[in-house]
């Protein structure tokens, strides 16, 4: 939350808005931030009770809690809802606080669209949410909707749905265009590209990844509510269409997706790593390259995601080659990261905790992703839990742990306070041993052939489903503790430096803390 | 918020914020474009299966009378479709070039008339190519009368081309039920009874 | 209160002995049965180590740090940032070794996509919620359902050593023979997977796949659906077994005169109990997923039997959605799924269980008419 204090001596100006219009009216991008960073959370915790709910069920085999159809509806919103409203927002949020700051500029680009961009997203989430109660339940085909299950065999809900995820799409389309005007056209004097910060490029990047695939994906299910509603045959062999072709249009959106996911994380970490080194970035323009490089292969792999759909033998062999070389520039990061904390001088506070883990354990995640790269043997990973291993791994100990490492990181510049650092690591020791036990375990269930997106199991997969179950159960309560020491931070707490990490680098420490509501209204000279 | 931005600023943002727009419009078109695209990349390569359209046959194919390719024949109903549905043989060996007709059996056990429309699949895919149909029952939908049989023909010609390495192919059709008959393009048919056993 | 504590872990005990004895701690894959599993075990295991190799090199630099670079114990930053030469070092050598694997890979994958030669061809249709297997040139084929009974999933009863993985009438294969597995899906995309075989392959409604295997050893064989598939996707299993090639051949023989016999079955005088009896069985297999056991449906998508005027008012009618399904719904044409006795069967114990009580049979011969008539 940004300071009501205004430090400005132009008579004009005014402190913000008070009560509710403050924030419905706001274009101000420290009070937007703010408020994508605490959606972003209530949706984290409303897609955790959903896999809370899942990993119930399979604590033990046999049903107990829920029925196999309310099962599907679970991890298919529990998908929905981190991808589209825990993740992204949360990086939208940390774009929105830190870029103006970052580049020296005094707002986004585009203030008034930057609120509508918000507030499309609790719109959007109502109505996605507001699914599980209508007649047939909540979209229950899988956050990956294929066809024809989500067409012709979807629930009366899946035109809402549909509806949602144009709301969501043009949300993220607006907010790439803020921010990609911002980077251009605002940067301080003197910041030339190959001086920006590298939260500052990765989200650049991103943001042009968002403006080429978001459009796509409102392509496929626009099809899908013409195929659902208006009888075409997009995806329905008997009019001449072809479900593969939903996978393409999907996947085609879908891989660059997760990238949008991640190169966030990855520019906050390069951030955050070198300040508790107190030592510069290693290799800043490699880090710049790669990121390029990761962000132009993210097109050309799509149909690894379809390895066992009958692609032809050409189709398959040029997916794996391109997917094979994705991890070079995911694996200079890694060893950039790593040589920037060689013959540093390293402190670990929480930030540090969730950045080392970060590396460790996203690291391993894009081992399995190597592994799952390898076209025959994806025959045997594919839709196991092998896959679901994998994602989790550089989803939460990459996105996420990559926000958390982001939010304590900053929250002294938000907050004007320090959080509770023995509270802040106690989080994160409870998260690294919560996550490790949910989803390690999981590389095993998927090897032993436990396939995915099912209630109920073989007992062959009972124990380490149990094992992974109360990992999980573990990681959920401990996010509550998260929303404790943020409230606790917001409300009071040892007073914050400007610069309260003595390693830290970039113009966002220039500012006092809290940062004032508007800052840089004159722009800094960058030498 | 800023307080004023320099006129270059906001004559910048504009152009930003016009070829994102343009990129955003573009692959829109480019999802949708993705359809026509697909189809097209089929077709080249024949990669989904797919067999075409009605192929010309040339007057003089040259028949491979020195190598034999097994055509093998499957049937399967849509979901919900009623009708009896099989090939009439199971498999025939041809020499590539030779032009070959096999029928393929269907009737209506309803008690209303109906329309079903066949749609083909080959394997493996890359014969696709080389798998000409002639004449086929699936160019056209197919109505029954209640209790109607019939004897629908497939003539096909395995191009001479076709690849040493490819000696089997399986063509299957799916039957989709197209509801009741209302204008029904002109059926293709062999041979048509009305009693019971086709 | 010692007595309530024994009994407390008796019965927690008693509920979890099941799940701790027949449960493992499996944690690699399996090398499979299959030329194809093994090549793939190989390729996945070298992926593994080298995996594990650049992960030993990588936290290990991170960890030494960790130890010896640490502020509170005195260490000074340096303060290097950039050397090309190392930068083109950890791209190359990356690339190289990926490389390398990608070669084996290719060549496992080519011999996987070689279909030709086969000795069997089977069709394979995923349903929803069961496979249907149809040995195309012995003209003979069957339904192959999720034989665990429902007491067992909804634990009101012990759970059996091949829970979820059993079925009533599995895939059988001859071993050391090249079978070709032709797949395809009648509603929603399914996957067909035995892990033992390494063998798996989407089944896409309107669109043939085939695949292949040739399995070294005989055995029974399971696995699962692996393509979400609606709500019963993690209950339809997959069993093979592959049986030395006489036996294999015994075996096709007696399918195709059991075809023969269920036929002529359809000519013989059956009794009210005797319809009741294979009913029972057969709605249990084919209906009672969505009808649920109890005939109690689960409206709006799967209507109630029991006391519904379906199954005890219009027998026209009730035999027409057998038999032709209902378009538009879930409800299939079982019509050209299950046998003449099947289909009569069903609709008679539809008609009297449950309290339906209607007394009316229909017999195999009436509904062979019903398929035939004009």
């Amino acid at each position: 939350m940004s300071a009501v204090a205004d430090t400005h001596s132009q008579e004009h100006h005014h402190g913000p808005a008070k009560g509710i219009s403050r924030w419905l009216l706001t274009t101000n991008h420290k009070d937007i931030g703010s408020m994508y960073l605490i959606f972003s959370f209530a949706m984290f915790l409303l897609g955790g009770s959903m896999a809370m709910v899942i990993r119930a069920e399979l604590f033990q085999p046999g049903l107990q809690i829920v029925q196999p159809e309310f099962f599907n509806q679970m991890t298919t919103m529990h998908g929905l809802i981190m991808v589209f409203g825990a993740v992204m927002p949360a990086f939208v949020g940390l774009a929105n606080w830190m870029l103006p700051l970052m580049i020296g500029a005094p707002d986004m680009a585009l203030p008034r669209m930057n609120n509508w961009s918000f507030w499309l997203l609790p719109c959007a989430f109502l109505i996605l949410v507001s699914t599980l109660f209508m007649q047939g339940g909540a979209p229950n085909f899988g956050w990956t909707f294929y066809a024809p299950l989500s067409t012709t065999y979807g629930p009366p809900s899946t035109t809402f749905f549909i509806f949602a995820i144009h709301i969501m799409g043009v949300s993220s389309i607006m907010g790439a265009i803020n921010v990609i005007a911002t980077i251009l056209n605002m940067r301080a004097p003197g910041m030339n590209m190959m001086k920006m910060p590298l939260f500052v490029w990765t989200w650049l990047i991103t943001a042009f990844l968002l403006i080429a695939v978001m459009p796509v994906l409102a392509g496929a299910v626009t099809m899908m509510l013409m195929d659902i509603n208006f009888g075409t045959s997009f995806f329905d062999a008997s009019g001449g269409g072809d479900p593969v072709l939903f996978q393409h249009v999907f996947w085609f959106f879908g891989h660059p997706e997760v990238y949008i996911m991640i190169l966030p994380a990855f520019g906050a970490i390069s951030h955050i790593v070198p300040a508790f080194s107190r030592k510069p970035l290693f290799g800043y323009a490699s880090m710049v390259y790669a990121v390029g490089a990761i962000a132009l292969l993210s097109f050309l792999v799509w149909a690894h995601h379809m390895f066992t759909v009958g692609i032809p033998l050409a189709g398959q062999l040029f997916f794996m080659y391109a997917t094979l070389l994705i991890a070079v520039p995911t694996g200079v990061k890694v060893f950039n990261w790593v040589t920037t904390m060689f013959r540093g001088s390293l402190s670990f506070e929480a930030p540090m905790l969730f950045a080392v883990a970060f590396i460790i354990l996203f690291t391993i995640g894009g081992f399995s992703g190597l592994m799952l790269a390898i076209a025959p043997a994806d025959f045997q990973y594919h839709d196991t839990y092998f896959v679901v291993a994998h994602f989790h791994y550089v989803l939460v100990p990459g996105a996420i742990f990559g926000i958390f490492a982001s939010a304590y990181f900053w929250l002294p510049k938000w907050t004007g306070h320090m959080y509770d650092e023995t509270l802040a690591k106690t989080h994160f020791w409870l998260s690294f041993i919560g996550m490790n036990l949910a989803f390690f375990p999981m590389h095993f269930l998927g090897l032993a052939g436990m396939p995915r997106r099912i209630p109920d199991y073989a007992l062959q997969f009972a124990d380490f489903n149990m094992v992974s179950s109360i990992g999980a159960f573990m990681f959920g309560v401990t996010q509550l503790l998260f929303l404790f020491i943020v409230v606790k931070c917001v409300r009071g707490g040892e007073k914050a430096a400007a610069k309260p990490w003595d390693g830290a680098e970039g113009l966002e420490w220039t500012v006092p803390s809290p940062a004032p509501y508007h800052t840089f209204s004159t722009p800094p000279e960058v030498k | 918020m800023a307080e004023q931005q320099p006129q270059q600023g906001k004559r910048s943002n504009s152009r930003v914020i016009a070829w994102c727009m343009a990129g955003v419009v573009g692959m829109f078109a480019f999802g949708f474009a993705l359809v026509p695209l697909y189809d097209v990349f089929c077709e080249i390569t024949g990669i989904n299966g797919k067999t075409g359209g009605r192929y010309e046959a040339s007057a003089s194919s040259q028949v491979d009378e020195n190598r034999t390719v097994t055509v093998q024949f499957l049937a399967s109903n849509g979901p919900g479709m009623s009708w009896e549905f099989r090939p009439v043989v199971r498999s025939v060996k041809v020499h590539p070039g030779e032009s070959k007709t096999v029928n393929f059996f269907a009737a209506n056990p309803t008690d209303h008339a109906m329309v079903g429309q066949a749609v083909p699949s080959l394997s493996p895919s890359e014969g696709t190519l080389y798998f000409h149909k002639t004449e086929c029952f699936c160019f056209n939908q197919q109505p029954l009368e209640a209790g109607e049989s019939v004897e629908m023909p497939l003539v096909f010609i395995v191009d001479p081309d076709i690849p040493e390495h490819i000696t089997k192919l399986t063509l299957s059709y799916t039957l989709y039920d197209q509801g009741q008959p209302a204008n029904v393009s002109g059926p293709v048919r062999a041979d048509k009874t009305t009693n019971n056993n086709g | 209160m010692r007595v309530h504590a024994k009994r407390a872990i008796a019965l927690v005990a008693g509920l979890l002995l099941p799940a701790v004895v027949m449960a493992d701690w499996t944690m690699n894959m399996t090398p499979g049965v299959t030329g194809t599993s093994n090549e793939i075990f190989s390729l996945h295991m070298t992926i593994l180590w080298i995996c594990v190799a650049i992960g030993v090199v990588v936290f290990g630099v991170m960890f030494w740090s960790i130890f010896a670079h640490r502020k509170s114990q005195g260490a000074k930053p340096a303060n290097f940032h950039e050397n090309t030469v190392v930068e083109v070092l950890w791209t190359i050598i990356p690339l190289a070794i990926l490389v390398a694997m990608a070669v084996p890979a290719t060549a496992t994958l080519m011999d996987m996509y070689d279909t030709s030669e086969s000795e069997v061809d089977i069709k394979i249709t995923g349903y929803q919620w069961r496979w249907q297997y149809e040995y195309i040139n012995d003209d003979f084929g069957y339904f192959s359902s999720l034989s665990t009974p429902r007491d067992q999933i909804e634990n009101r009863q012990a759970k059996g050593e091949n829970y979820l993985l059993e079925v009533d009438n599995p895939l059988v294969i001859p071993v050391g023979k090249k079978v070709r597995f032709l797949l395809t899906a009648n509603d929603v995309i399914h996957s067909w997977w035995v892990p033992e075989f390494g063998v798996k392959k989407d089944a896409i409604p309107g669109f043939i796949n085939e695949t292949w295997t040739r399995v070294d050893k005989p055995g029974i064989y399971r696995g699962q659906c692996t393509e979400l598939c609606g709500k019963d996707h993690g209950f339809m299993p997959v069993v093979v077994e592959a049986v030395p090639e006489e036996e294999y051949i015994a075996w096709v023989a007696e399918q195709k005169e059991a075809a023969e016999v269920e036929r002529q079955l359809t000519e013989k005088d059956w009794t009210l109990e005797e319809l009741m009896a294979r009913g029972e069985k057969a709605y249990a297999s084919a209906c009672a997923s969505c009808h649920q056991p109890d005939g109690s449906g689960m409206p709006p998508a799967f209507p109630a039997l029991k006391g519904s005027q379906i199954a005890t008012e219009d027998m026209a009618a009730h035999i027409d959605i057998v038999v032709n399904g209902k378009s538009g719904t879930a409800m299939q044409a079982f019509g050209s799924q299950l046998s003449e006795v099947d289909l009569a069967a069903v609709i008679t114990y539809e008609r009297n269980a449950w309290g339906n009580n209607t007394g009316e049979m229909v017999t195999p011969k009436e509904i062979f008419d019903y398929k035939n008539q004009e």
